[in-house]
């Protein structure tokens, strides 16, 4: 019977499965975009909402479960409501994780790749467009098949390298393997993340000719609640002007220029924007949802797979809270401060606004730290850190994997390791080989965590809401509890959170697959379902495939499998 | 950076601090924990090659 060693070593595995990339590189754009100060408060309010009562689900399901020896999501949701129905709908906790290693190893081999780079001297960039050059070069961005190279300027040997330490660690276990190097790589993580932060903190105003870009400004751009938007007016075909946003201005100097600019050409306009109007705007309300939801890691399989591997007297509500306040440290404490400041204080606005997460991460980074004082050091240092932060989330995404071939095809680890090992490097292979515009990668991502990870959320809080019954899981969560969860949080769990995920979970098909504007814009079908259904994409296509094929080995497995109890001998207690 | 950037940015990055560092000595110093500990010896199937 598997277990974890420690409750400290579990809460860093479970910090670790969340903390990743999104930290650090997608949680500053989004905020940065949607308002800063403004989508803070909606952040905040999705996190007390949905992140933590699901979290708490999440723990409180998964140890029920493993303590009649369950540890799959499917064995797991099966077995709590007493309906093999709920263990059909258990799998799409084990589609997820499983199709998400096989791109999130890939960019994990970026992360490493950038890492060895740097300390090679490799990363020196004058522009974004040369950092963009390379990363297009590094990944075979231009077209398909161009990713499988395996020199110290291609991505092939270090994601053999990636793909091979991940099974190693998954191989030894829960306790030697996963909290084994989490105890260790979390330090390790946030000693980075400190040094990169304090560097980051101390440019002051590193291009001398552009005092403006500052840290201090950058941070503004980041943080400050109300914003000031230098308008531009074109008149389009019909005659009608139209007013289009030209450039968001951060710092008195930028502002000072721009309002002499604009008072002197009538086709400029400067408005300010108050933090209330841009509370007002819904698009605000589901980016900070959707953050939490995919930062904390919740409805994704994984928390639910760990719990049940804890004794039935272990604490789940203060370790929920605890992985929840790591990762949160991780993104507001240490991602906030850091990542876009620095490319503000290079590039200015121009060249961090809208840049998303790899265009931040791995072109205008990549550039910011070449460009720094001891740039090979820094950022090897913060590569290496995406990389760690990248291998305990990639580790998280097998468990879940491994527990479901081991419960339904009644197999040892060796085996279970053997056949998802074969599984994903094949979904990988398929992944880095169309890789030209990161097609597949950007296909299946869009799908799994939009579609599926709420989808799974919103069933595990209906489980514990209403099937299991919302006072009888506050029972559950809290046997050997160390602290109590509030109990306005029986209204939250029970009415709050899944009305909050069926609203996102319906704004997302209205906006995003239905192509309508939620802000009153004309309807424009997003580029995922133009590639399906309206110009096919061969790659799209397949990409879709690759996740059906993967749900229906899962389903097969599924319905071939026993799933009977195996009670722990610790359960007796 | 204006006073209301440096509030929401101190009130935010405060909040999350606070609450971590709370968690963190909570988890430390909680008693019974070292009851709480299972040990490495503890059999797992990666271990078990007879069945």
């Amino acid at each position: 019977m598997e277990s974890w060693n420690s409750r400290l070593g579990v809460i860093l595995a479970v910090a670790g499965s969340a903390v990743g990339l999104g930290n650090f590189l997608r949680f500053p754009g989004q905020a940065a975009q949607y308002g800063g100060g403004a989508f803070m408060i909606a952040y905040f309010i999705a996190l007390l909402l949905i992140g933590l009562p699901i979290c708490w689900a999440e723990w409180a399901i998964g140890r029920r479960g493993g303590r009649d020896g369950f540890n799959s999501s499917p064995g797991i949701l099966g077995y709590v409501t007493g309906s093999k129905k709920f263990r059909y709908l258990g799998i799409i906790g084990v589609i997820i994780p499983v199709v998400i290693y096989m791109y999130y190893v890939y960019i994990e081999a970026w992360c490493l790749g950038y890492a060895v780079n740097f300390l090679a001297g490799n990363m020196n960039f004058e522009t974004v467009e040369e950092a963009g050059t390379f990363w297009g070069n590094f990944i075979g961005i231009n077209g398909d098949g161009e990713a499988i190279g395996f020199g110290i300027k291609q991505v092939g040997g270090f994601l053999l390298l990636v793909f091979v330490l991940n099974f190693v660690l998954i191989y030894r276990g829960i306790s030697k393997g996963i909290e084994w190097f989490c105890k260790y790589a979390m330090p390790t993580l946030f000693v980075l993340a400190l040094i990169i932060l304090i560097r980051v903190l101390t440019l002051g105003a590193p291009v001398a000719e552009n005092p403006n870009n500052s840290v201090i400004n950058g941070l503004g751009f980041m943080w400050n609640p109300n914003k000031t938007i230098l308008y531009e007016r074109t008149v389009d075909e019909s005659g009608t002007d139209l007013w289009n946003v030209k450039t968001e201005l951060v710092g008195k100097t930028a502002i000072e220029a721009a309002r002499v600019e604009a008072a002197a050409n009538p086709n400029l306009e400067l408005r300010a924007k108050t933090m209330w109007s841009q509370l007002a705007n819904p698009q605000l309300w589901l980016a900070a949802a959707g953050q939490i939801f995919f930062s904390l890691s919740v409805g994704f399989g994984v928390i639910i797979t760990y719990s049940s591997y804890l004794n039935q007297n272990d604490d789940v509500v203060l370790s929920g809270l605890a992985a929840t306040s790591t990762n949160e440290f991780c993104e507001v404490g240490l991602g906030g401060l850091t990542t876009l400041p620095a490319g503000f204080a290079f590039l200015g606005v121009a060249g961090v606004a809208g840049m998303g997460t790899f265009g931040l991460g791995f072109n205008v980074l990549p550039m910011v730290f070449s460009e720094m004082p001891g740039g090979a050091f820094f950022g090897f240092a913060f590569f290496f850190l995406l990389f760690l932060a990248a291998v305990t989330s990639s580790l998280s995404m097998l468990q879940p994997g491994i527990a479901f071939l081991e419960e339904a095809m009644a197999i040892n680890r060796k085996q279970s390791v053997a056949i998802l090992g074969f599984v994903t490097a094949a979904g990988c292979s398929f992944v880095v080989y169309f890789s030209a515009g990161v097609k597949a990668l950007d296909t299946i991502d869009f799908w799994v965590t939009n579609l599926l990870m709420v989808v799974l959320a919103t069933v595990q809080i209906i489980i514990f809401g209403w099937i299991i019954g919302v006072e009888k899981g506050f029972a559950i969560a809290h046997q050997g509890a160390a602290i109590r969860i509030p109990s306005f949080f029986k209204f939250v769990m029970k009415y709050v959170s899944p009305a909050f995920l069926i609203i996102i979970f319906g704004a997302w098909i209205y906006n995003s697959v239905l192509g309508f504007s939620l802000t009153g814009g004309e309807k424009k079908y997003s580029s995922y379902i133009v590639d399906l259904f309206i110009e096919p994409n061969v790659a799209a296509i397949m990409s879709v495939i690759v996740i059906l094929l993967t749900g229906a080995f899962i389903t097969l497995l599924t319905a071939r499998g026993s799933f009977e109890p195996k009670p722990q001998p610790t359960a007796q207690k | 950076m204006t006073i209301g950037g440096w509030i929401i940015m101190i009130l935010s990055v405060g909040s999350v601090t606070s609450l971590f560092v709370w968690c963190i000595y909570k988890v430390l110093s909680a008693e019974g924990e070292e009851e709480k500990i299972h040990g490495f010896e503890v059999e797992t199937p990666d271990t078990r090659q007879d069945d």
